[in-house]
């Protein structure tokens, strides 16, 4: 029947695999908005340049102490993690008692000073970074070459994010982050260091953000405007998931990067806009998103 | 004889004064318009100002009298900064001579602007063929390549070497269309066939989806018809897929020194390219490109940087015969009436459209082994002689061209 | 929780300062080309009304777009291509004899400039009516990524559409004569610029009209506190949508002028800079001010003619560094620090 639509099963299952790939990269991603959001109400516009920080975090590492992805992968995080505890400390802890939007218009203008200076030392071409050498080549599916690579990136991303999800749901220290989101006031209350856990949610955040640009640095260039052009649509996913859940984030964004990859095949040139078309259509039947709560 | 030699005199003052106000300003003003931030900034960017920078001290400016003086400016890859600029240097700065523009659609702005404005447009970066075709001028020169020679060279090279089978990858944008109709037609009039094309978002980041599709057509050869960042990730990634490992190759339609280099030998290795000049073709070119390196940072010269020397270097011997710089027209005119020599590209014209002749180059990519330096990174393949290099004067559709 | 814009509620005060200000501003800006390059004054003035139509929606509405550009920039693609080409091609779908896509052709000739802009603003206020009424669903943050994610959508087709010449943008847009008389091309500018200056003018008076209406008093109440304006008997998504439709015309006439002035119409205009740009302008010039967008738009311009030739490279961080101070310490914008230092209304 496939065959009708003009492509093989074999060659769709591809392409399926493909999206999964992709849509990891939003999952993270939207999952990093969403916790920051859930906690501290701001709106991280910065979240793509930190995603940047990362992958070149990722480059540095390698270029200047000799320390390799797999170096990278843990320290990456750590050391844009702690410039977003800076950040939090610095800027947006004077923003919480003020309108949401300063939030976003501040997170913007960090956007703006971080990815214009990168570009400014780095051009627009693209630095090289190569995949690590244990995981490089491939397996032949049969329906398709999947390099190894890639597929790691699909199983890194759902750890990361499950574990995520278990952390904040399941765990005390995710009861403890929960309940300070809806109510900070009684949680100081109860002894708890509501501004300490605020700072380190951010920088938790932000962190997830650099984990996500380190696996990007072996498959997409690492260039200053990888962030701005992505998350853009991070934010449309994130709209059409609803902030109000994590599973959300992480079902939304898988899915339609999966999405996305359908539609390379069957209509490819309006595929970086299928996104934004599906959050217009979200927000006419079911305003709130798909796992959100009215605002 | 006294009173002849005193009005000759008096009319010399009068006549000097005249002429030295015929060089607008008593300066020659070059203005280097490029990309000196963005995804062109290597191949273009500050290079292209002290590449005119050494066209003018070897032309010997200051010892014949002529003050010439050089100020580049960033268009960012954006008509209507580029746009703006040129105003503003035409109109308060006094500029008498654009030069690279890179951005066909930048290029093309400017274009028209100069021709208002009866300046010169001297354009070395920019690959629009349109500039010698339905919107040639009579104050613009096209230098150093366009779409059609590049479409011509690899298309033709290729397919006449075996690969007679594509598949184009294509930005979804007027430039890439413009690139996969061009080469499309030199791969069909050669023998080959087209099995089909996947037009991909502009920009894109990711083409594993479009490379399956690429992989599963069993074209020997598939075509770039894209450019910049979309050209690198294309071939980072198709390294990734295995796609060269599979059989088939790469061509590249677009694709500049820096790009490699950006690229790595490894990623890169027997992509195949055309180019009008490069570094390591001669003595004199090497000579050159050690000088030049010196001056940028290490990065050596581009075919657009070895572009902007000549343009600059035959439009200051124009100046120089006609002694003005003022009107834009007749310096082009004398540009085109005299053949062009300088050390870079050796012998050459310029043609009533306003398209620069001289032989284009296919390379390839060497492999990593075969490399001996940081910038030893192609090997010849095939040499396009300058007749057949680029489109013939009566398929240009050039408004100048039916008048002669 | 303090709100956008609410630091700029005006002392109870004469607006008799506003009017002042606006004669000392017409002044200024009629003598203003003689002195000053035409062409940078009409750059200046263009964002001026566009800073002003963002600023009803954000200042007044309490709405903040971060998709202006949209309006602005395919205004500015409509109006360039009726005054170059005209005729415009519909595309619709066919079911029969099979599934494809047909053009409805209507065949008009290039319009003189004045229809040219007006074409430009009502297409700006269609396109400002299909986002408004899907962005107004969600408020706040997520109004905001909404007006985001659907202008970088119409970008994505801007780029791919075949009447925008995607990256070449529209190019050679012709001037023509205004009402037939005036010919705008004469090359001292003085002409356009008087056109440009009076649209400017109107479309500022127009907007004043708008605040200080009945509707513009609804709109405020909105803003200060939503429900109870719904708790009134108000139905604030049909103000809300009409603020924002009146802030898509109003971008739209901006953008529209501004095709014809530079005589192009490209994709820098619909990208997302130029929606963090008009925010910029506004922010810096005082939110809910009358005057800050103007002079935030002057500001923002003329820094960025400074820098272009100086260190080009650096605007987005200068950009980026204003935007973080005005936010932590310039919140009223340089207008409405003024105002407040005068105790005035401006």
């Amino acid at each position: 029947m496939l065959e009708l639509l003009g492509i093989s099963p074999q060659a769709l299952f591809g392409q399926l695999l493909i999206g999964l790939i992709n849509g990891s990269f939003y999952a993270l991603l939207s999952l990093g908005l969403a916790v920051i959001f859930g906690m501290l109400n701001i709106i991280n516009f910065t979240h793509g340049a930190q995603y940047m920080l990362g992958a070149f975090a990722a480059y540095f590492l390698l270029q200047y102490a000799g320390l390799g992805y797999w170096w990278a992968l843990v320290l990456a995080p750590v050391l844009v993690g702690i410039t977003g505890v800076i950040i939090e400390r610095l800027f947006l802890q004077w923003l919480y008692k003020l309108d949401h939007l300063y939030g976003l218009l501040l997170t913007f203008g960090l956007a703006l000073i971080i990815e214009g200076t990168f570009r400014n030392f780095f051009g627009s071409s693209g630095l090289p970074y190569s995949v690590p050498s244990q995981l490089t080549g491939g397996q032949n599916l049969g329906f398709m070459f999947l390099p190894n690579y890639r597929g790691w990136v699909v199983v890194f991303s759902l750890v990361v994010c499950l574990t995520t999800w278990f952390v904040i749901e399941r765990t005390k220290l995710g009861a403890y982050l929960r309940a300070a989101t809806e109510n900070p006031t009684l949680v100081r209350a109860f002894g708890i260091n509501v501004p300490r856990m605020i700072t380190l949610t951010y920088g938790f955040g932000v962190a997830l953000a650099a984990l996500a640009g380190v696996m990007a640095a072996p498959i997409y260039s690492v260039s200053p405007q990888m962030g701005s052009n992505l998350i853009i649509v991070v934010f449309a996913v994130v709209v059409i998931g609803g902030m109000g859940s994590i599973m959300g984030a992480i079902v939304t964004g898988f899915g339609l990067g999966v999405i996305e990859g359908l539609t390379k095949v069957f209509f490819p040139e309006a595929s970086n806009t299928v996104i934004f078309i599906v959050m217009a259509i979200v927000l006419l039947i079911r305003p709130a998103g798909l796992f959100g709560r009215t605002t | 004889m006294k009173s002849l030699l005193s009005l000759i005199a008096l009319a010399a003052a009068l006549g000097g004064g005249v002429a030295q106000a015929q060089y607008t300003d008593g300066i020659i003003k070059i203005g280097v318009m490029n990309d000196m931030s963005g995804t062109y900034k290597d191949l273009s960017g500050q290079g292209s100002v002290i590449a005119a920078r050494m066209a003018a001290e070897d032309f010997g400016a200051a010892d014949k009298g002529m003050k010439v003086e050089i100020v580049g400016a960033d268009h960012q890859n954006k008509p209507d900064v580029g746009s703006n600029i040129v105003r503003t240097w035409i109109d308060t700065d006094q500029v008498d001579v654009i030069v690279d523009v890179p951005t066909s659609s930048v290029a093309l702005a400017v274009n028209e602007i100069v021709r208002d404005k009866n300046k010169v447009f001297l354009v070395s970066g920019a690959a629009a063929s349109d500039l010698t075709g339905p919107q040639c001028t009579p104050n613009t020169i096209h230098w150093t390549y366009d779409t059609w020679a590049l479409a011509n060279g690899t298309g033709k090279a290729i397919v006449k070497t075996g690969g007679d089978t594509w598949f184009f990858l294509t930005a979804n944008y007027a430039f890439g269309l413009a690139l996969e109709r061009d080469t499309a037609a030199v791969v069909v009039k050669n023998g080959g066939k087209v099995l089909g094309q996947v037009r991909h978002p502009f920009p894109a980041t990711d083409f594993s989806s479009f490379l399956l599709q690429a992989q599963a057509s069993k074209a020997k050869v598939i075509g770039l018809a894209n450019a910049g960042a979309d050209t690198i990730n294309s071939i980072k990634q198709a390294a990734e897929f295995g796609i060269v490992q599979g059989g088939q190759s790469l061509a590249g339609l677009l694709v500049f020194i820096t790009d490699v280099k950006a690229l790595g030998l490894q990623t890169a290795q027997g992509l195949v390219l055309t180019e009008a000049w490069y570094w390591d073709q001669n003595d004199t070119n090497r000579e050159f490109a050690k000088k030049f390196a010196e001056q940028n940072n290490g990065v050596y010269p581009s075919m657009v940087h070895a572009g902007v020397y000549s343009a600059v270097t035959h439009y200051l011997k124009a100046v120089e015969a006609l002694k003005s710089d003022a009107d834009g027209k007749a310096v082009v005119a004398k540009m085109k009436e005299m053949p062009t020599n300088d050390k870079l590209f050796g012998q050459g014209t310029v043609r009533a459209d306003g398209r620069k002749i001289h032989p284009m180059y296919l390379f390839e990519v060497k492999k990593p082994a075969e490399s001996k330096g940081p910038w030893d990174l192609y090997k010849l393949r095939a040499t396009i002689p300058a007749d057949e290099a680029f489109r013939p004067l009566s398929e240009g559709g050039c408004p100048l061209v039916n008048k002669s | 929780m303090q709100r956008v814009a609410e630091q700029n509620a005006p002392p109870r005060l004469h607006s008799q300062s506003e009017m002042v200000a606006f004669a000392v501003m017409a002044a200024v800006l009629v003598i203003a080309p003689f002195v000053a390059y035409p062409m940078f004054l009409m750059k200046a003035l263009c964002f001026a009304l566009f800073a002003c139509a963002f600023n009803l929606l954000i200042g007044y509405g309490g709405l903040l777009s971060f998709g202006h550009a949209l309006f602005f920039g395919w205004a500015s693609y409509a109006a360039a291509h009726l005054s170059k080409v005209g005729a415009i091609s519909l595309p619709y779908p066919a079911l029969l004899p099979k599934l494809s896509w047909h053009w409805l052709v209507i065949p008009l000739s290039p319009l003189p400039p004045e229809l040219a802009i007006l074409g430009g603003t009502v297409f700006a206020a269609i396109l400002g009516l299909i986002v408004g009424a899907l962005a107004i669903r969600r408020q706040g943050i997520y109004f905001a990524m909404i007006t985001l994610a659907l202008a970088q959508m119409m970008f994505f087709f801007a780029v791919q559409a075949p009447f925008t010449h995607g990256e070449d943008g529209i190019q050679a847009v012709p001037r023509g004569r205004l009402f037939g008389l005036v010919d705008l091309a004469d090359s001292t500018n003085i002409n356009m610029y008087m056109t440009v200056l009076v649209i400017f003018l109107g479309c500022f008076l127009l907007i004043y009209r708008i605040i200080n209406s009945p509707f513009g008093e609804v709109l405020k109440a909105i803003r200060e506190n939503e429900p109870r304006a719904i708790s009134l008997g108000y139905k604030t998504d049909r103000y809300k949508l009409v603020a924002f439709v009146l802030s898509a015309t109003f971008a739209g006439v901006a953008g529209a002028t501004k095709a014809l002035v530079f005589q192009l119409a490209s994709l820098t205009d619909v990208d997302w800079p130029m929606s963090g740009e008009v925010v910029l302008m506004t922010l810096v010039g005082g939110l809910g001010t009358l005057f800050g967008p103007v002079a935030g738009a002057f500001f923002v311009v003329s820094l960025e003619n400074y820098l272009a030739t100086r260190i080009g490279q650096w605007v987005l961080v200068v950009q980026g560094l204003i935007f973080v101070l005005c936010v932590l310490v310039l919140r009223r914008g340089i207008i409405g620090e003024l105002a407040r230092l005068l105790r005035i209304k401006l």
